[in-house]
């Protein structure tokens, strides 16, 4: 394996409802830094996009994070070919 | 554990029948039912529409049934929850639970619907006359949720 190969340091992004609306899309796969390895780091990697990634995912705003279908929080770990979802609080029932 | 998200409505006696059928330890069943209203945050809803992340959405609802059988004596519980285009008066969810008796069937089922609010990945958009506009979590429910801790 070679360590500097990018394909081993993507994973898939994912965003739900308001999240999709405001980011335009509803996937996409993000390469990894190899200095971001948890939930907190990539929301500040996704933040350093500006707008409307730095409003959408700023303080105060509240959004909830997934890693491979479970529920997740800045201290999640994250590894090459996870399934990583941001979303709003959830408003179902 | 039966578990649906489907587009299609329900019928809540089907559902029921086919829940019990055949248990003669039965003695209790309760059932809860929420509907769209054509009134929220005071603005008139003409139609909603729910979003939801297919495959977790279907593993959380197991998780939160699991979790009801581990903290009551049932014998069973349905989670069905529509997604798609609603109107007001429309059926969005339904949980049953069949017990022995009525205390554990009441207090699980309040349970799973408790829960299913805070923690099952479904999102509402409501269209108004102001227009379409998502609608925020409540803090009255997180409370709700937090009860059962």
């Amino acid at each position: 394996m070679k360590p500097n190969d990018s394909r081993l340091r993507t994973i898939q992004v994912l965003y739900f409802a308001r999240l999709r609306e405001a980011f335009g899309r509803d996937r996409e796969d993000v390469t990894l830094p190899d200095a971001i390895s948890d939930v907190g780091g990539l929301a500040e990697l996704l933040r350093g996009r500006g707008e409307p990634w730095s409003r959408e995912l700023g303080m105060g705003k509240a959004f909830r994070v997934a890693v491979n279908q479970d529920m997740a929080d800045d201290a999640t770990a994250i590894n090459p070919g996870d399934e990583v979802a941001f979303f709003p609080p959830v408003t179902g029932g | 554990m039966p578990i649906r998200v489907q587009v299609d409505d329900f019928d809540v006696g089907a559902e029921i029948a086919a829940l019990r059928k055949g248990d003669p330890r039965i003695g209790g069943i309760a059932s809860f039912v929420g509907v769209v209203r054509d009134l929220n945050e005071g603005a008139t809803v003409s139609e909603m529409t729910l979003e939801h992340y297919p495959g977790m959405t279907e593993s959380a609802l197991e998780k939160i049934v699991a979790e009801a059988k581990s903290r009551w004596d049932i014998y069973d519980a349905l989670v069905v929850h529509r997604i798609g285009r609603l109107m007001p008066t429309d059926q969005i969810v339904l949980v049953v639970v069949t017990s022995a008796h009525r205390g554990e069937a009441f207090q699980a089922c309040e349970f799973l619907m408790d829960y299913l609010k805070t923690r099952a990945p479904f999102w509402k958009k409501e269209q108004t006359q102001q227009g379409a506009r998502w609608v925020d979590a409540r803090a009255v429910d997180d409370a709700a949720a937090e009860r059962w801790n």
